[in-house]
């Protein structure tokens, strides 16, 4: 009688499991373009193979977007994109757990060394394939206009100055009333590549009103802390009075209010031109195909937004899996293209510049796709 | 109230076994006098909100009953319409939250669900469009979650038993139920960096859905253990000793007397180990990534093969690629996901205990 | 006592199972399953010192490379030049969410266990019990996002009525002028209570469901009062089962991750007042921190690890002596 009851209980279980293995599955339509080598319309050259890359969230936008382009034009193609940070993709890449890593900061001395002896034969390299401007954020009843300059953002954040009609904010925008409020300033509480590039930006444009070393951590007292972008964004939409900041295309993303940025030569707002304008400034470094620019974060030349961080996509040029090898490179040259950079304003990032495109170009055809 | 009759005093008084009850229609009244009462002192005072109201009246209400009852009927009575208060409070306390989180979920989650979204998987599905499923990380967690509990339960049940009926008070039995309790401390992101580093790096082998489950195994067995020691601590001694006393070996005994006496409150445990470990996301976060295909094999690693996805991490991802944009299909997504999961282990609960009931020795 | 000396056995009275009755040689079926079992206590010896030793080792780096007092300073910037992290505000903070989920998650557990038990109607028990048990179905992301969104947001009325008739406790105390937004330990307490209310619960229920049935009718039949009998009956027999529970219960307190780094607004300072926003716990700077740490990074989270993981010891080890005094009294 048990052993029935037994019996009956286990086919039931494997019943279960049947059914359920039966009853779903992944998409199956298959994609235009078909899987193999074969071009399409797009241009792109698709390659097989299953890709995984981690690293900066800055460009987590810009990657579901260019995976989604991707797979559908190539039905070999799985690739996932795992936000967990920059610092996360350089050491996970560095312990050959990824291919391929997105960081907001280049590979840097002991990292390096430690990247080339993963790509040996090869080297490491990075390779820069997207800018992302950082928008300082608010929300502030009855204003949908706001200008801050460099000092004001720093002693903002320092909580230093703590109302919104501040002396100090009401000069910097003429024909703004600004009520009686506090400022609630929100920072990001996780590290991230955002925090390090707006503190390089603070620290470089005023020193005095931003005294703190930047760092992906951030330094000063006070203020309230957001755990990630979303706490970021829904701490800055609940609060009247609040500011925070956030990679541009999560605030076009939430339809945020962004301020314009005002360098000494009046207020510049986030688009293609004032940031190309900034990073036409900065200084490229080409070290055989590894190319990491220094960005001038002091810059006050009139039209340009300076405070923007570009995201490099950090892989071997040899000494990857070959399939492996052949997809990463297949992707990257799609990222690089014009179809791929097309894709970037619309979600509120800004293309590379023509000029540094070709440079970008050419170091990805060296790699050995093999 | 004024028809409440109070014994006529005789003279020795006399301990009686029966008291003055309060007559049942004594506690409704009670209940719309201090209704009343509060809003005169709302209006009075010029307090406001609802959860204030609820909770001085609840709070009024517990002061008068008890201080009636003491009056009418004793202080015994007193203290234990007091106790049954708390104690019918604390029940309330208990649904409150739970009625509060399933309706917010419902609430944000059901919009989504559908035969697509509970088959499909997001490959090849753009995750800022509509559209895609679930499924694989359905799967996933699934997987992930019986194959920790395949080698948590045997191993966490042993442990047990070895607590309870070989142990005792030796040094060796109080150690291990010492760190047993030390265990449910190790947050659950130490769990997933310990497995990353001795499982991936050290041991060289890649992130997949096993890794994951090896830290999911870790969180789970102190829960195992701790609760089946005291289900089988429960266990009446006779009927050990009645066993014994039949000649049945000992470790018979405790397998076909012992564990299925205690089989119910043992599901239990299991079933809050799983609970705990089906809605853990960090460790996987860690050591089985994101990935979007369907996959069975929870040893496919993530270099070469295609590795598992599951609903924790899925939550996590549809999440942050929301941004806090509520109407975006990301965030529904989300939330259909977090739905599912709630009530896949409300199934899982309730099978684990359908089958614990169909498995109970009788009497 | 379940676990009192039973007659006839021989030389561990303290084990229920008692180890031969006829004093005859242990027999083969016998020695293996001791054997396995054993094993499986053992599992866990090793894996807990395996951890322990990771611990150890990857955060003595880091210790070394720290330049100030890791017991007291405050902030955290292990990556920076030179080296400056400490536990100080971790601590605080991780002993405070947890006592207030304590505080607050017992007593109700312990009141829904006997309400399931002896109030409710007999018929209802059993989905009585198996609703409660539904709060444990909730994953720790759902509960910070609840409380994130929902319950941070509604808890303003009851801050700023703490701090009107309560404000003298100090810990009640809010001082900061604007709105409240209540991402402060005290709704981090709130949110950890309700996720360890399960645990502590539907233990504490089995435990007092099997309270002998004649003890428990030996107390109605001298006439006491439902809460007397409770009282004299079932609370002692539970004690340790509850206590146990609890025990479980602040395990999962101290080491929750997910749900406190979306409810707390971190901020690394030591601070009394309870609803004021900020704060941030062993778990949660783990989380936070993970992502961009570098090499002296990683290892200062692991040695904060390692710090909770002493913490853990010594609150069980405060609460096997508890234990211990209620089995001897």
């Amino acid at each position: 009688m048990k052993l029935q009851r037994q019996g009956l209980l286990v086919a039931g279980v494997a019943a279960g499991a049947l059914a359920l293995s039966a009853c779903g599955s992944d998409n199956t339509t298959t994609p235009s373009g078909g899987g193999g080598t074969s071009s399409n319309a797009a241009g792109i050259t698709c390659a097989d193979g299953q890709l995984s890359a981690v690293g900066s969230s800055a460009q987590k936008t810009a990657y579901t977007a260019w995976i989604a382009e991707y797979e559908k034009a190539c039905g070999g193609a799985s690739i996932n994109y795992d936000p967990q940070g920059s610092g996360n993709g350089r050491t996970q890449f560095v312990q050959k757990q990824v291919p391929l890593a997105g960081s907001d900061s280049a590979l840097k001395e002991q990292q390096k060394t430690d990247a080339d002896t993963r790509c040996a034969p090869g080297k490491a390299v990075d390779l820069p394939t997207v800018l992302t401007p950082i928008a300082i954020v608010y929300n502030l009843q009855g204003v949908d206009k706001l200008t801050l300059t460099p000092t004001l953002i720093g002693k903002i954040f320092d909580n230093k100055i703590t109302k919104w009609n501040d002396p100090a904010i009401v000069a910097a925008n003429s024909g703004v009333t600004l009520p009686d409020k506090s400022i609630t300033s929100i920072h990001r509480s996780s590290d991230s590549g955002t925090t390090d590039n707006l503190t390089k930006f603070l620290a470089a444009q005023d020193p005095a009103a931003w005294p703190y070393e930047p760092a992906p951590a951030w330094p000063a007292k006070g203020g309230q802390g957001a755990s990630n972008s979303a706490a970021m964004v829904q701490g800055v939409k609940g609060a009247d009075g609040a500011i925070g900041y956030v990679d541009n295309p999560d605030a076009v993303k939430n339809t945020l209010e962004a301020a314009a940025i005002d360098t000494g030569s009046g207020a510049v707002e986030i688009n293609k031109d004032s940031v190309g304008k900034a990073i036409a400034k900065a200084e490229l470094t080409d070290n055989a195909g590894d190319l990491v620019f220094k960005i001038k974060y002091d810059l006050k030349e009139p039209g340009a937004y300076p405070a923007i961080l570009a995201t490099y996509q950090i892989t071997c040029t040899q000494g990857l899996p070959a399939e492996q090898a052949k997809l990463v490179k297949s992707f990257l040259a799609y990222q690089i293209s014009d179809a791929g950079q097309a894709k970037l304003p619309e979600i509120g990032y800004v293309p590379l510049p023509v000029e540094l495109q070709s440079k970008v170009k050419s170091s990805i055809d060296s790699l050995s796709g093999a | 109230m004024t028809t409440l009759e109070r014994p006529a005093p005789t003279a020795p008084p006399r301990a009686t076994l029966s008291g003055q009850k309060l007559p049942l229609y004594a506690l409704p009244l009670l209940v719309v006098g201090v209704v009343v009462v509060t809003l005169l002192l709302f209006a009075l005072t010029g307090f406001a909100g609802a959860a204030g109201f609820v909770v001085v009246t609840g709070l009024l209400y517990t002061a008068a009953q008890t201080a009636l009852s003491f009056w009418v009927e004793g202080r015994r009575q007193a203290v234990d319409r007091l106790c049954t208060t708390l104690v019918y409070l604390a029940f309330l306390l208990a649904v409150l939250p739970l009625v509060l989180i399933t309706w917010y979920t419902v609430r944000q989650g059901i919009g989504v669900l559908s035969r697509e979204f509970l088959t499909t998987s997001m490959f090849r599905v753009d995750p800022e469009q509509p559209g895609g499923g679930i499924y694989h990380a359905i799967v996933g967690t699934l997987i992930q979650s019986l194959l920790a509990t395949a080698i948590a339960a045997p191993l966490g049940i042993l442990a047990a038993i070895y607590l309870v009926e070989y142990g005792g008070r030796r040094p060796f039995a109080r150690a291990v139920s010492f760190f047993v309790d030390v265990m449910t401390g190790v947050p659950s992101i130490v769990a997933g960096l310990f497995v990353f580093t001795t499982w991936i790096l050290i041991l060289g082998f890649q992130k997949s859905g096993f890794a994951g489950s090896l830290a999911l195994f870790i969180l789970m067995l102190p829960i195992v253990i701790r609760s089946t020691e005291e289900m089988l601590k429960l266990v009446p001694a006779d009927l050990r000793e009645a066993s014994y006393a039949l000649g049945v070996p000992k470790w018979r005994t405790i397998l076909k007397i012992v564990l299925p006496t205690a089989l119910a409150g043992i599901v239990t445990g299991v079933m809050l180990g799983v609970a705990r470990i089906a809605g853990e996301t960090a460790p996987l976060l860690l050591l089985v990534g994101l990935n979007q295909k369907v996959e069975y094999n929870p040893f496919a690693g993530r270099i070469d093969q295609n590795p598992q996805a599951s609903l924790p991490t899925l939550i996590y991802e549809q999440f942050g690629i929301a941004v806090g944009n509520t109407e975006a299909p990301a965030f529904q997504r989300a939330w259909g996901a977090a739905l599912v999961l709630i009530i896949i282990i409300g199934l899982l609960n309730a099978t684990a205990r359908l089958i614990a009931r169909f498995a109970r020795v009788r009497g | 006592m379940s676990d009192q000396p039973t007659p006839g056995t021989s030389t561990t009275p303290d084990v229920p199972g008692g180890s031969d009755v006829s004093g005859a040689a242990v027999r083969p079926g016998d020695r293996v399953f001791r054997g396995i079992s054993f094993a499986a206590g053992a599992t866990v010896l090793v894996t807990m010192a395996a951890i322990a030793a990771f611990l150890i080792y990857k955060s003595i780096p880091a210790l070394r490379a720290n330049t100030v007092n890791f017991l007291t300073f405050q902030q955290w910037f292990p990556d920076k030049q030179p080296s400056m992290f400490g536990i100080g505000a971790l601590l605080y903070f991780t002993l405070v969410t947890s006592l207030l989920a304590m505080v607050m998650a017992v007593p109700v557990a312990i009141g829904i266990a006997l309400y399931i038990t002896y109030y409710a109607p007999r018929r209802a028990s059993q989905s009585l019990g198996y609703f409660v048990d539904l709060l444990a179905a909730v994953p720790s992301i759902v509960y910070g996002l609840w409380g994130f969104a929902f319950l941070a947001r509604n808890m303003t009325g009851l801050t700023l009525w703490l701090d009107k008739w309560f404000g003298w406790t100090v810990i009640f105390n809010y001082q900061p002028t604007n709105e409240p937004n209540n991402l402060s330990p005290f709704t981090a307490g709130v949110v950890l209570a309700i996720m360890i209310l399960p645990i502590i619960s539907s233990i504490s229920r089995e435990v007092f469901r099997q309270v002998p049935r004649d003890q428990v009718e030996a107390a109605l039949a001298l006439g006491a009062t439902r809460w007397e009998m409770i009282r004299t009956a079932v609370l002692p027999f539970g004690r340790a089962g509850v206590t146990s529970a609890s025990i479980l219960g602040v395990g999962r307190a101290l080491g929750e991750t997910l749900a406190v780094t979306l409810v707390l607004s971190s901020v690394y300072e030591v601070n009394l007042h309870v609803t004021e926003s900020g704060g941030v716990t062993f778990a949660s700077n783990i989380a936070l921190k993970y992502g961009e740490a570098g090499e002296i990074g990683t290892g200062a989270l692991i040695a904060s690890g390692l710090c909770l993981f002493i913490i853990t010891l010594a609150v069980n080890f405060t609460a096997g002596l508890i234990i211990r005094r209620q089995r001897v009294a």
